[in-house]
Formats: C-alpha cells, structure tokens, sequence
C-alpha cells in the first residue's frame, strides 16, 4: 500500500514535471518574441534606411533640404519640427495636467471625482484619428479667425512678433498642431500625476496643514517635492508620445518641408513626413531617407524612454 | 512685510493656485466636449443604412463603409487572436518564471519600448520584413502590425494581474498535487480572468483606432474584399483617405466613420474599467 503510494507519486510529478518544461519553454519563447520583435524593428530600419546614411553621410541629419524631385534629402527640418510640436506640446499640456490632477485629488468634491476622473480618461481614448479631424475642420479654422488673425494685423511691420507669427492665416500650423498634441497627451500625464499624487503619504499633508498652510502651500511645498523624482518620469513618458504621435499631426500641421520659420508656418514632423509619403516614395532612394528618418524617431523616442525610466523607477526618497 | 500683507499675498496666491486648477479641469472638460460635440453631430449626420450595406463610393456616388468595417473587424479579430496568445504567454513568464533575473528584467524594458514605440514605426517594420519581400500589401500584413501594438499592452496587464494573485493560491494548487502548468491554467488563469480580459479590451481599443501602422501594411481597397492576402480597406484608412479630400461626401462619410471608431473605442474603454472596478471589489 504504502509502497504503491511511493511509487504513484515520483511517477506523477516526472509526467507533470515535462509538461511543466514544455509549458516553460512556450512562455519563455513567448517573451523572447518581444526581444525579437525590437531588434528586429532595429535592424530593419538600420538595414532600410542604410542608403540614405551612405549617400548623405551626416548631411541627412544636419542639412533641412527635403527634394524627392532632385533627390535630395536632409531630415533636420523634420527633427527640428518634432522636437519643437512635441516641446510646445509638453510646454502647454504640463501646467494644466498638473491643473487637473491636483483639482482631481485636492479639490474635487466626492460624488464629482469619478465621473471627472473618467471624462477625463474618455479624452485620452479618442482615436488620434478624429483629433486630426476635429483639429483640421474645427481648431484649425476657428484658431485662423479668432486668435491668427488678430496678432499678425496686430504685429507691426518689421516686428519681432511679425516674424514670429508670420504664415498662412488657415490655422494649419506648428501651434495648432502643438495644441492638438497637447490636448492629447495631458489626459496621460493628468491620469499618471494623480496617482502619483495619492501616493503622498497622509501624515505629510496633515502636517502641512497642521501647520496652517494653504492648499497651494502644501501641493507646492511638500506633495510636488516628495514626488518630483517621478513625475519627471511621468511626463517624458507623455514627450515620448507626442514625439511618435503620426496622424493628428498630419492633419493639421501643413506638411511643408524644411525648417520652421515661425509659430505660424506649415512645418511637418517625421511621423507625418513618413505618412504622407511612404506609399508614394518610387525611387529607393526616397524609401530609404524615409526609414532612415524612422530610424532617427526611434532613437529620439529611445532615448526618452530611457531617461523617463531611470527616473520613474527611483523611488521617492 | 508686514503680517498684513503677508497674510494677503498668502491668501492671493491660494485663490490663484484654485483658481487655476479649476480651470485647467474646465479646459479639458470644455475639449471633451467640443470633440464630441462636433463627432456626434457631423457623424450622424453622415450615418445611414448605406453606411453599413454599401462600400466606399467614387466620389459623387452613394455607398457606405461596409468593406472598411469589415476589413477592420476582420483585422483586428486576426490581430487580437495572435496577441492574446503571445501576450498571455509572455506576461505570464514574467510574472511566474522570471524572478529577478537579468533577462527578466530586459524583457521587462524590450515590452515598455515597444508599448513606447510610435505606432508608425510598427507600420515600417513589417513594410519591410512581410510588405517588401512578398511585393504587396495585404490585410495579414495589417493583422501582423496592429498584433505588434497590442501584445505589449496583453504582456504587461497580464503581468501585473497575475502578481496581484496571492501566494498561497500556488501553494494550495501545488499542495493539492497539481504540476505547475495546470497552477497556471487552471488556478492562476481563472482567478484573474477579468483583469486579462480588461487588458485584452485596452489593447483592442488601442489597435482598433490606429491608421499609421496599416497605411504602409494594409494600405487600403476600394472594394468588398473577404481575402486577407490582398490589400484590405480599414476604416482609419478609409476616414484618413476621404477626410482629407475635396469631396463633401466623402468627407460625410469620413465623420460617420469616425463616430463609429470612437463609439466601438469608448464602449470598449467602459466596458474595460467596469470590468477592472468588480474585479478590485470581489
């Protein structure tokens, strides 16, 4: 009897323990494809845009001049308008996130939290699709009449603000594509601050008030301080985004090449330069500059990503 | 300073600082609401029977949206079915066998670059690992691609889930004789269904309003085609193409089209944080 329960039972785990093998291995395998998958997006964009980098050297970074027609191409118009609708973006979308999540944690009144709290969240599951719609048809032509227009007949000639503002009174520029971005991203950066935000530790806040501080002294002074390490990490994620964000963009920004002269001109980005030309690119020298300007996003969003990791991973001290 | 004035410019910037924040909370409901104002309105403008019944027209002609709707349902179905399968796997690797390992946490990093990546860049790489070599662009080649984007989402939801699940659910699995496998299976699995599934609904919801990734993959047909091996119309193609043209109704239809994506993507969105506040409840 006893012996028969001896035997059943290293024979049961040997037939469970090849199973358990195999069942190892699938997982293992399954997430060795995510391995696979970015080095595989790597080496493809090194591999496809390798003759762009051969043929320009490093005049496709540093040159603006973008010519599928004399087969030119120099991707630093491109940089520089991502770099910048992604900066504007951050630059508009950082104070009022920070708006938000504090209303959302500090001031919002109880039964109001979560339905705010998820309006809030429905604006960052729209499809960038029907941004870049509502952006064209409705920002942009609404952004031209009421807030283009009046600055450039109020710049004086010769001005600096007259440079600044100087473009196409259609709304189809860097600002409004900033706007845009801005609008989308702040409900990600909004959503991460709070949580942030409630991971304040009560005693912190209740001494803060304890001591007779106002609500802005005790965001300010002591919650925005304790997880300011983070945060930090918070928003690059929301940079790394708008850097890669393809289609609103598209839309609205106005696709022109080369370097942005002001606020108000048509600029384009690498993910709009990429879709606006990819299916339409007939020399491989054209197709190659395009992945080649892929490779740049990808080492742009890269390097974020990156740093927005080593920060959010540091805890709060 | 005085204590007086002190205490005013105290109180001011308090006020300010409310003020600032309620604000900023009505500019961002305000932009909810115009967007959806404006989506409701143009897209039922636009939304009829033919939406459903006909495909996408030649300018000036009547017809619907019925070959991107099911070019996208059938995308998206092919994409979810692949993702869910690695996704599971995956995350279900690194919660349960990677520990702290190295490469553990390399995988850990590869999934929140590739969760990070701009979507277009998705769309480049299988242009040139499946587009190029095979010379044509075809519906797999966007079920492979929008695959690319949801499975980092499965991964990490199924990840966090599973090591939400208590030890001693394992110990009593594997005291009870059960090899580890079945733990997984038939233990793990079942106790965090929901909150898998509500990562399964996020990452549908993400790939089902993507354009940039199919635009180079998928590209997009004109006509009512059931064959994933040819080029497949989309309904974020489609809206992108007729948006941006000069025809009105082409750009009625646009608007219905995205009304669509947005409902699916919003009732999905819902369901998924019902579906994770019962989970946090039981």
């Amino acid at each position: 009897m006893s012996g028969e329960a001896a035997a059943a039972v290293p024979a049961r785990a040997a037939k469970g323990a090849v199973f358990d093998r195999a069942f190892e291995a699938l997982c293992f395998g399954a997430a060795t494809l995510l391995l696979v998958a970015l080095v595989g997006v790597m080496a493809s964009l090194t591999v496809g845009g390798w003759p762009a980098f051969k043929a320009f050297g490093l005049g496709f970074l540093t040159s603006a001049e973008w010519d599928p027609v004399a087969e030119v191409y120099g991707a630093l118009g491109a940089i520089v308008g991502t770099v910048v609708t992604a900066g504007l973006a951050l630059l508009f979308a950082l104070p009022l996130a920070l708006g938000v999540a504090i209303f959302l944690v500090e001031l919002c009144p109880a039964p109001l939290r979560r339905p705010i709290g998820m309006a809030v969240e429905l604006l960052a599951g729209i499809p960038s699709i029907v941004y870049g719609m509502w952006g064209l048809f409705v920002f942009a032509p609404w952004f031209a009449r009421h807030v283009q227009m009046p600055i450039m007949m109020a710049a004086e000639p010769g001005s600096l603000l007259e440079t600044i503002t100087a473009g196409v009174p259609n709304g189809a520029n860097i600002l409004t594509a900033s706007m845009i971005l801005a609008i989308m991203i702040l409900p990600f950066i909004a959503a991460t601050l709070r949580e942030l935000l409630l991971t304040v530790p009560v005693h912190l806040r209740e001494s803060a008030y304890g001591l007779g501080s106002t609500t802005y002294e005790t965001v300010a002074k002591v919650s925005l301080p304790y997880i300011r390490v983070s945060a930090i990490g918070a928003v690059m994620l929301g940079l790394g985004r708008a850097l890669g964000e393809t289609m609103a963009v598209t839309f609205i920004i106005g696709n022109a090449h080369g370097l942005p002269t002001s606020i108000f001109a048509s600029g384009s980005t690498i993910a709009s330069t990429i879709a606006n030309e990819f299916t339409e690119a007939t020399h491989e020298l054209h197709t190659a500059s395009l992945i080649a300007l892929g490779l740049v996003l990808f080492l742009i969003t890269f390097t974020v990503l990156g740093l927005a990791r080593a920060l959010i991973g540091r805890k709060p001290t | 300073m005085s204590s007086a004035s002190l205490r005013l410019s105290r109180r001011l910037g308090a006020w300010a600082f409310l003020g600032f924040a309620w604000l900023a909370t009505a500019l961002a409901l305000l932009a909810l609401a115009a967007i959806l104002w404006t989506l409701v309105s143009q897209g039922l403008a636009g939304l009829d029977l033919a939406v459903f019944t006909m495909s996408t027209p030649a300018p000036g002609s009547r017809g619907g949206l019925l070959n991107a709707i099911l070019g996208s349902i059938m995308m998206c179905t092919l994409a979810m079915l692949a993702a869910v399968f690695v996704g599971v796997l995956s995350g279900t690797w690194l919660s349960e066998f990677a520990g702290a390992s190295r490469y553990g946490k390399v995988v850990r990093f590869v999934n929140d670059v590739l969760l990070a990546a701009p979507s277009i860049l998705i769309g480049l790489f299988v242009y040139e690992i499946i587009v190029h070599p095979m010379k044509g662009f075809s519906g797999y080649a966007g079920a492979v691609a929008l695959a690319m984007l949801a499975v980092p989402v499965i991964t990490r939801t199924t990840e966090d889930v599973l090591r939400l699940q208590p030890v001693a659910l394992r110990e009593a699995s594997v005291a009870l004789g059960a090899p580890l496998w079945r733990t997984v299976l038939a233990v793990l699995w079942k106790a965090a269904r929901s909150g898998m599934i509500t990562g399964a609904l996020l990452a549908f919801a993400r790939i089902s309003g993507e354009t940039a990734p199919l635009l180079f993959t998928a590209l997009n047909n004109q006509f009512l085609s059931l064959d994933l091996s040819k080029p497949t119309a989309s309904l974020p193609a489609v809206i992108f193409q007729f948006a941006l043209s000069a025809y009105d109704d082409w750009r009625r239809l646009a608007w219905a089209g995205a009304l669509l994506i947005a409902l699916a993507v919003l009732t999905v969105t819902i369901l998924a944080r019902l579906l994770s506040r019962e989970t946090r409840r039981s």
